[in-house]
């Protein structure tokens, strides 16, 4: 009977779905800065959630110790993740080119390690709340409350998205990207600069992901916690196919949306934590009966 | 391996070579050996094939010049290549496509998952201006009008709208000497023939150089004005496009059916031990 119940209780069922599509398309934002590092150097990033911590901790820093205004903290930010995301790449990665596979998910791993023990001995392991940036803290959507950042996020991540689709596109550095990603060698005999490649992948990759990391800083404050981000973007990519920034997209929104319908069910079903456990269950259906993902591509075989 | 050395250069004419490959001896892995003292001079505006059985080291050749040697763990341990007055040696492929050298590589290796279009535009890769750009699209198309109405992906291309493709590709680099390994690979006797049509219109038109690489010696030595025959990392002949059709040990080995008439396979071993010329 309660389930029925709580099945017309409309409000908090769409409150639940408007949430999902917000914190999906955060994963999908989070996810395609994933994919762009894969599909670029092949290197399976771990320390993706790290990436929304450094982010968030930044501009947490720089807003409240330097009282910078908003707009330029954040600006300053991105600046600062691009410079990192090249450093990281040209310091721990690019020495590994060749290397085999796992030595470089280790390392990766080191990387997300080393990042939460810095961040936690520099800023403490206390949540910290960021300054108010917003005058009201929530805005009303088609009846719901929905928190302003969140609005914000949503603009945001749709430029980011709309910026992706015109930088693989139509720009030189993306197209070379691209054609890095498949075939590196031919690539080179084009004249492109590989390491150049996985350099700006990283720098992009870094940056997207602190914005995310912003985001998120911005609602929940920022704590370590942010860096779960992270592990819940391989659902996400595993659903999309690995190497498809369209998938990672469309995998975040779904295991978002899924996310917030399984905390539905906590709710009204009395389960418990599902929440938090229900795209990792996705994620190993979908290793089951679809490895490839939704859109993950394999080659071309002309027949 | 003493006498590696002392294979001497062919004199420079006036004019120096547009580009001069002097006693290279490449290694791989820091071991293998592939090769070992060759030279090759090509002349501006030329075509000049390069021949041989396989494994004689001919795309090594080009890898060397290309510079693409670097990306497999090859390396030129002794000797120069010379292009246009500078040495070659140690810059990385991007600085050899920016001076004017563009590896056409074996297999065409297109980007299947782009479309033609955006396979010519990495073509361009190295240069800056756009609107020109857009127009070279148009030269290019132009030579390949099949190419324009393909919009979808250029994997589902056919193997010879993937060598034009690849041909197409190279022209938008604007170089001054195309290197191309095998464009006869895999296609059609018809389609070879109409790309070695094409190597030589865009020789005649736009006055590229190309150093070519073969296995139809037949085709190539057609087009070429000079050729060189290359054995176990060696150059062991060279000679006009003219003479080396006629001379017979090319004619036995490279171009089938030499001599008066048809040998039995019982002379096979004999062949064998006349096939070192030096």
């Amino acid at each position: 009977m309660g389930f029925f119940e709580a099945l017309l209780n409309d409000q908090f069922l769409h409150q639940l779905l408007v949430n999902g599509v917000i914190v999906g398309t955060l994963y999908g934002v989070v996810a395609m800065s994933f994919v762009l590092i894969y599909k670029a150097s092949q290197v399976v990033n771990f320390a993706q959630g790290e990436f929304l911590l450094i982010g968030a901790w930044v501009c947490w820093w720089i807003l409240t110790d330097l009282q910078v205004p908003f707009f330029f903290g954040f600006l300053i930010t991105l600046v600062f993740m691009f410079i990192l995301g090249v450093a990281i790449q040209v310091v721990v990665l690019r020495p590994l080119i060749g290397e085999p596979i796992i030595s470089v998910i280790m390392v990766t791993i080191g990387l997300s390690i080393f990042f939460q023990a810095l961040l936690n001995w520099m800023f403490g392991v206390f949540a910290q709340p960021f300054p108010t940036i917003f005058e009201n803290p929530s805005v009303e959507v088609f009846g719901l409350h929905v928190q302003t950042v969140y609005v914000m996020s949503m603009i945001v991540s749709v430029a980011i998205m709309g910026a992706f689709a015109y930088f693989f596109k139509v720009s030189k550095m993306g197209l070379a990207m691209r054609a890095t990603a498949f075939d590196q060698q031919a690539a080179q005999s084009l004249g492109i600069s590989v390491r150049q490649v996985f350099a700006t992948a990283w720098a992009i990759s870094a940056m997207v992901s602190a914005v995310a990391g912003v985001v998120v800083g911005v609602v929940n404050g920022v704590s370590s916690a942010l860096s779960f981000f992270g592990i819940k973007v391989f659902p996400a990519v595993i659903l999309g196919g690995l190497d498809s920034i369209i998938g990672a997209v469309l995998g975040g929104l779904i295991i978002g949306l899924l996310e917030n319908l399984a905390a539905y069910a906590d709710v009204s079903l009395q389960w418990g934590n599902m929440q938090r456990i229900a795209p990792f269950y996705a994620l190993i259906i979908i290793l089951m009966i679809k490895p490839y993902g939704l859109f993950g591509t394999r080659d071309i075989e002309r027949v | 391996m003493a006498d590696a050395a002392l294979k001497e250069t062919p004199e420079a004419a006036e004019e120096p070579p547009l580009l001069a490959v002097n006693n290279i001896e490449v290694v791989y892995n820091d071991v293998i050996l592939v090769l070992r003292g060759l030279s090759l001079e090509v002349p501006k505006g030329k075509i000049v094939a390069l021949l041989g059985a396989n494994g004689a080291g001919k795309s090594t050749t080009l890898k060397a010049i290309s510079g693409l040697l670097k990306t497999e763990d090859g390396e030129i341990t002794r000797g120069t290549v010379v292009y246009d007055g500078q040495t070659l040696n140690h810059m990385d492929p991007g600085a050899i496509v920016r001076r004017g050298i563009f590896q056409v590589m074996e297999g065409r290796r297109i980007i299947q998952d782009m479309t033609a279009h955006e396979n010519l535009r990495l073509g361009a890769h190295t240069r800056p201006n756009n609107s020109e750009v857009a127009r070279d699209i148009e030269m290019v198309y132009s030579y390949f009008p099949r190419l324009k109405e393909r919009t979808g992906l250029a994997g589902y291309l056919s193997g010879g709208e993937q060598q034009m493709l690849a041909i197409g590709r190279a022209l938008m680099a604007k170089p001054k000497l195309v290197l191309m390994d095998e464009p006869s690979m895999g296609l059609s006797p018809l389609l070879v023939r109409e790309v070695f049509g094409i190597i030589r219109k865009l020789n005649e038109d736009l006055g590229i150089t190309i150093l070519l690489v073969e296995q139809n010696a037949r085709m190539a030595l057609e087009v070429a004005s000079y050729g060189y025959i290359m054995e176990s990392g060696k150059v062991v002949l060279d000679g006009t496009g003219e003479e080396l059709r006629n001379n017979e040990d090319v004619k036995e080995f490279y171009l089938g059916g030499g001599g008066d008439q048809r040998k039995s396979f019982k002379n096979i071993k004999s062949f064998k031990r006349r096939k070192r010329w030096l």
